[in-house]
């Protein structure tokens, strides 16, 4: 217990945990996309694999509690670090500029509470209290079909493909992967995989905005 | 005075085993009860400090530096010899040894020589232990290259950046004697002077450089590793805040100051741009390998564009004079040479102060006959740092450069044992005078200040403290420390109140820097040097009545620190003159133009085969020499010739 | 070659000593040549603030060939100004123009409280390899240079990293005032090395220790320090030096060396 205590003591033991539990975020925001893409299958097999899911008890637990975790641990040990990092960098100077940094990376800090904000708003919307309880499609259609509502998916989902492209981008360089040799790969993997989600999730509010999927 | 080198006898290879044998011993127990100040955290005073440390004895290191990291030796490109003989090319400690006596012009003294030699191939063994990163070949081992027309290759060298890595290979053994306590490393504090107890060196006087505090440390000796003077010049290629403050005090008290105007100056510097400028830098003398020194035949031809001036009418001074060594002539003569043109009015560049002191590196012919990509394969670095400092591209238009000073060989006299003539007090590195003679080989100066900081010195201190046993208790209230202390507060507030103040430090440094530099630099004679002993004490005297320093002491002052370095400067300059001008022969680093045969520095080994050891009277300009008669066994005293 | 004259203003951080609050100070640099060195510019300026009894500008400087890492100032926002891998002891005032606003300014973080105006103090960085940044060899008793190979591609990696002159500007330039730069380069120099080999675990562990309690902060992955460093050092070893505190933390058997301050 004394080793592991130590290295999360450190800010290099504090990024790892923020780049694992960032991990397991991203493995978890690809698989829900991918089976998002139901939706455009119809109604009855989004909700088919809606109550499929419903079904495997254990495995819907055991994701939430450690996605629960994996959340718990990336907020705990980013707020650490934000509030470390402040004091840290002490005075701020008159003139700045960036030499190396992207918005993406210098905006993680907001992006973070954005998305902390979104998940929350998505769980209540879809999960906690649905207007229909067990329709789903019908849930996520009536929902896109206010624009308020898929507003605020649009800018959660803008928010997700910042944060998904640096984090994915910094938790290779925390992990250790940073190769002179794949260095163009690390970052096109992180450009196409915040790219593909993003898109795709975006997809979802625009289509039924625009009246390509109805109820 | 009595100079005793203190050198063993019998056979030169056994000197050193010898010596140590019959040396003074301090045992593990007993050294905790010994402090040692080691002034400089260079190569030579990092690697003592970090040294006898680890042996035991209480160490405190000062420098002057915000971090030990950062002293001058971190600035040595080329490289570092040792006689390991890796290339099967018939090296060995011998020539080694062989070559530094002939390279400083039979101005040395035999046993050190040798000893460096011996010592040179434990320092590569040292440094490579410590994660030193010198450059190698693909099968793992170590590389080396023939540097400075040397016959063999025994260079060992990281990049351009031996120096550095030399220096972060001692600073970390430092590190680790500063964790474990042996090692109190007090950074920013400068010695302003020693004190001098019963006849023995047992302490410094020093000011914290970022409160201004002036206070005593006493210790059991004191090891002055504070590196040359070369900045006397003003303008040499030493960092800005180089001085000989600690071992001008230390000459002050009584130590002897041996060869000063034994200066090394390098060839293949880049020239002054302006007035304003406040350092010159050394690029790699390997540029001469492919690159043909010029300057136009015509006077009128200078301010021409070198790209505009035909072949015939340019003037290739080094091959046409040596047709045998051409543009690879050893340093002092290539020096020389861009003095004469240029003196001929035939420099080329800016002008500065109504001269125009600069000569031409062209490598259009290389290019020429190698292709681009070879030349910037081998001079790639180089040519870019020239670049962004001259703001021209030398794949294009030649180089310009011009000599600069770059190394003292002169410095506190010490004996065999690295000991000046005041008891207790040990010089190591650069501030002593001890093995390169007249002129320094290239890759000899970092072998020399680690052999001195690892080998040397802590066997020799050992050998001082185990034959005085136990010192008498010195206090800080003692008068002897109290007057040290009173004497420089008293000269700082003599710096802060001149009466007439006018001037900051610089202007007088500039001054003083102009005059060494024409009158006892590259060629020396006479008139010129007598000149020089007029002008210096006059220049003296205005200083101390003009010169103005803002603020106060009591804070980081740097115009404070610059005025106390150049004051010391300004009477170290007036006694290389004077060296310069008794010295009545040409020899390594020191040119008469009085004594030469056709361009030829011209050597009276009847007359002048000794050590100046020059001794403080009480007064600037009225030193006392003492000679120190050289023998030569092992290599006899031959003439040069590069015709 | 061609030399011009420019007229610039200085924005000069003036600050007293550690506690005291700071401020701008406006200082006009006129007539400099194009040749000079930044830092001669500033030397212009001083000398000029000291014929007229004016306290001048106080800022670190030594070798000024760009590799003993004395000197580092900010310009305009900038770690040693506006020309890449340049120390602002070698930036020529040809990267300016005539009439420039420069505002200059300390490096900036907790880790480096300012001495006087542009001059800090980063003895940090000593403690950083005081806590493990060497391998303990005993004067004289190394063995014989070329008994252990290493490989050319590993020592030149070695050499690489080796190159940092712990000049500050990564710290100053990192958003979060990160000494992670500095400290990766040296603990990847060492563990490269055959030689490193014996100390590498509670190296890595002990020197981000110290780096931590030294009140730096954590790596973010901007590769704002990758930019500003003069020397060229790669943000890769950060990558190595997090593997290297991993690999410390599952085959240590040692406990971290208290952090000193």
């Amino acid at each position: 217990m004394q080793r592991a205590l130590t290295l999360h003591q450190t800010t290099i033991g504090k990024k790892l945990v923020m780049a694992l539990s960032g991990l397991v975020i991203v493995g978890f925001v690809i698989g829900h996309f991918l089976g998002n893409l139901n939706l455009y299958r119809g109604q009855e097999a989004l909700d088919a694999y809606a109550h499929f899911l419903q079904g495997l008890t254990p495995v819907l637990w055991g994701t939430r509690l450690l996605l629960l975790l994996a959340f718990g641990v990336h907020i705990t040990a980013a707020f650490s670090l934000w509030s470390r990092n402040n004091k840290a960098r002490g005075s701020r100077y008159k003139k700045h500029q960036d030499m190396a940094t992207d918005y993406a990376a210098r905006t993680m800090y907001w992006s973070g509470p954005i998305l902390l904000l979104f998940v929350v708003y998505h769980l209540l919307h879809f999960t906690i209290l649905p207007a229909h309880p067990g329709e789903v499609y019908r849930n996520v259609v009536e929902g896109f079909q206010n624009p308020w509502i898929a507003g605020v998916y649009i800018v959660g989902n803008i928010a997700l493909g910042f944060h998904l492209f640096h984090g994915i981008f910094s938790a290779t360089q925390t992990l250790g992967a940073n190769h002179p040799r794949f260095n163009s790969y690390r970052r096109d993997a992180a450009v196409a995989i915040s790219a593909a989600i993003t898109l795709g999730n975006l997809s979802f509010p625009i289509s039924v905005l625009a009246g390509f999927v109805t109820v | 005075m009595q100079l005793r080198s203190n050198e063993p006898t019998g056979p030169i290879e056994h000197r050193w085993e010898k010596h140590k044998e019959s040396s003074k011993l301090v045992a593990p127990a007993n050294r905790r009860k010994y402090n040692i100040i080691v002034v400089g955290s260079g190569l030579a005073g990092g690697a003592a400090a970090a040294s006898l440390g680890e042996m035991g004895y209480n160490v405190k290191c000062f420098c002057y530096q915000d971090s030990p990291r950062r002293a001058h030796s971190i600035a040595a490109q080329g490289g570092i010899n040792a006689a390991k003989n890796y290339q099967n090319d018939g090296d060995s400690v011998f020539r080694l040894f062989y070559d530094t006596v002939k390279g400083g012009d039979f101005r040395s003294r035999e046993s050190n020589v040798y000893r460096l030699a011996q010592l040179s191939t434990n320092i590569i063994d040292q440094a490579v232990a410590q994660g030193v990163p010198f450059a190698r070949e693909y099968g793992g081992l170590l590389a080396n290259r023939s540097f400075g027309g040397a016959q063999v290759s025994r260079t060992f060298y990281a990049r351009g950046q031996t120096g550095q890595q030399l220096l972060l290979g001692a600073y970390q053994a430092l590190s680790r004697q500063i964790e474990a306590g042996k090692v109190e490393m007090m950074a920013r504090t400068e010695m302003l002077d020693l004190i001098v107890h019963d006849g023995r060196a047992r302490g410094i006087v020093t000011r914290c450089l970022k409160t201004g505090k002036v206070e005593p440390h006493i210790a059991d000796m004191v090891v002055l590793c504070t590196g040359g003077y070369g900045n006397v010049f003003y303008l040499s290629t030493n960092a800005k805040g180089c001085n000989c403050m600690a071992i001008w005090r230390a000459h002050r008290h009584g130590a002897a100051f041996a060869n000063p105007c034994y200066t090394q100056i390098h060839p293949t510097c880049i020239p002054q741009s302006g007035e304003y400028q406040s350092k010159l830098t050394l690029m790699s003398e390997s540029l001469r390998n492919d690159g043909r020194v010029w300057v136009p035949r015509n006077k009128e031809d200078v301010t021409k564009r070198p790209e505009d001036i035909p072949e015939k009418d340019r003037f290739y001074y080094l091959e046409e004079r040596y047709p045998a060594f051409g543009n690879l002539v050893p340093r002092d003569v290539a020096s020389r040479n861009a003095l004469y043109v240029t003196n001929e009015g035939l420099g080329v560049g800016l002008e500065v102060d109504g001269e125009r002191r600069g000569v031409y590196l062209d490598f259009s012919d290389a290019i020429k006959r190698l292709g681009e990509q070879t030349i910037r394969e081998r001079y790639g670095n180089l040519f870019e740092m020239y670049e962004r400092i001259a703001g021209d591209n030398p794949y294009k238009t030649p180089m310009r450069i011009y000599p600069a000073t770059h190394y003292t060989m002169g410095g506190l006299w010490v004996d065999y044992n690295l000991q000046t003539t005041i008891p207790g007090l040990f010089a190591g590195g650069e501030a002593n005078f001890s093995d390169h003679g007249a002129n320094r080989l290239g890759a000899s100066a970092l072998m020399q200040g680690l052999a001195d900081g690892y080998f040397v010195l802590p066997f020799t201190v050992g050998n001082y403290l185990g034959e005085v046993r136990t010192l008498p208790e010195l206090a800080e209230d003692h008068p002897d420390v109290k007057k040290a202390v009173g004497s420089v507060e008293e000269r700082i507030h003599k710096l802060m109140n001149a009466p007439d103040p006018k001037h900051a430090p610089e202007y007088f440094h500039r001054k003083l820097g102009r005059i060494i530099w024409s009158k006892c630099g590259m060629s020396r004679n006479k008139e010129g040097l007598e000149e020089a002993l007029r002008e210096i004490p006059k220049l003296r005297d205005r200083f101390w009545r003009e010169v103005k320093v803002v603020g106060s002491g009591a804070e980081l002052n740097q115009t404070l620190e610059r005025a106390g370095r150049v004051a010391d400067f300004l009477e170290l300059g007036e006694l290389m003159c004077i060296d310069a001008l008794q010295r009545e022969e040409s020899c390594g680093g020191h040119f008469r133009e009085e004594h030469e045969e056709n361009g030829e520095a011209l050597r009276d080994d009847e007359q002048f085969s000794y050590v100046s050891a020059w001794e403080w009277t009480g007064a600037a300009g009225e030193p006392r020499l003492n000679q120190e008669p050289l023998s030569f066994e092992y290599v006899k005293p031959s003439k040069r010739s590069y015709k | 070659m061609s030399e011009e004259l420019l007229n610039l203003t200085l924005h000069v951080w003036r600050q007293d000593g550690p506690s005291q609050p700071g401020r701008f100070e406006t200082h006009p640099a006129t007539g400099i040549s194009t040749h000079m060195s930044f830092l001669e510019m500033l030397d212009v300026v001083n000398e000029d603030l000291i014929e007229k009894g004016k306290s001048p500008i106080a800022f670190d400087y030594d070798c000024r060939e760009g590799i003993c890492g004395s000197c580092g100032m900010v310009v305009n926002g900038v770690a040693h100004g506006p020309q890449r891998l340049t120390t602002i002891c070698q930036l020529h005032m040809r990267q300016f123009n005539d009439g420039d606003e420069l505002w200059l300014e300390p490096w900036r973080a907790s880790g480096f409280p300012v001495v006087k105006d542009l001059v800090v103090d980063r003895s940090a960085f000593d403690r950083i390899v005081q806590a493990g940044g060497y391998i303990s060899i005993r004067t004289g008793s190394a063995t014989e240079a070329n008994e252990m190979p290493v490989a050319k591609a590993m020592a030149d990696q070695a050499m690489d990293a080796a190159e940092c002159i712990g000049c500050g500007a990564c710290v100053a330039a990192c958003p979060n005032a990160s000494a992670s730069l500095f400290t990766a380069a040296k603990i990847s120099h060492l563990s490269l090395l055959p030689q490193g080999q014996a100390e590498r675990l509670d190296r890595a562990r002990n020197m981000v220790a110290q780096m931590d309690a030294e009140g730096f902060g954590g790596c973010t992955n901007h590769g704002e320090c990758e930019a500003a460093c003069p020397k060229g050092v790669s943000l890769r070893w950060i990558a190595r030096m997090n593997r290297e505190v991993v690999r410390s933390a599952v085959k240590s058997d040692s406990g971290v060396k208290t952090a000193r301050r």
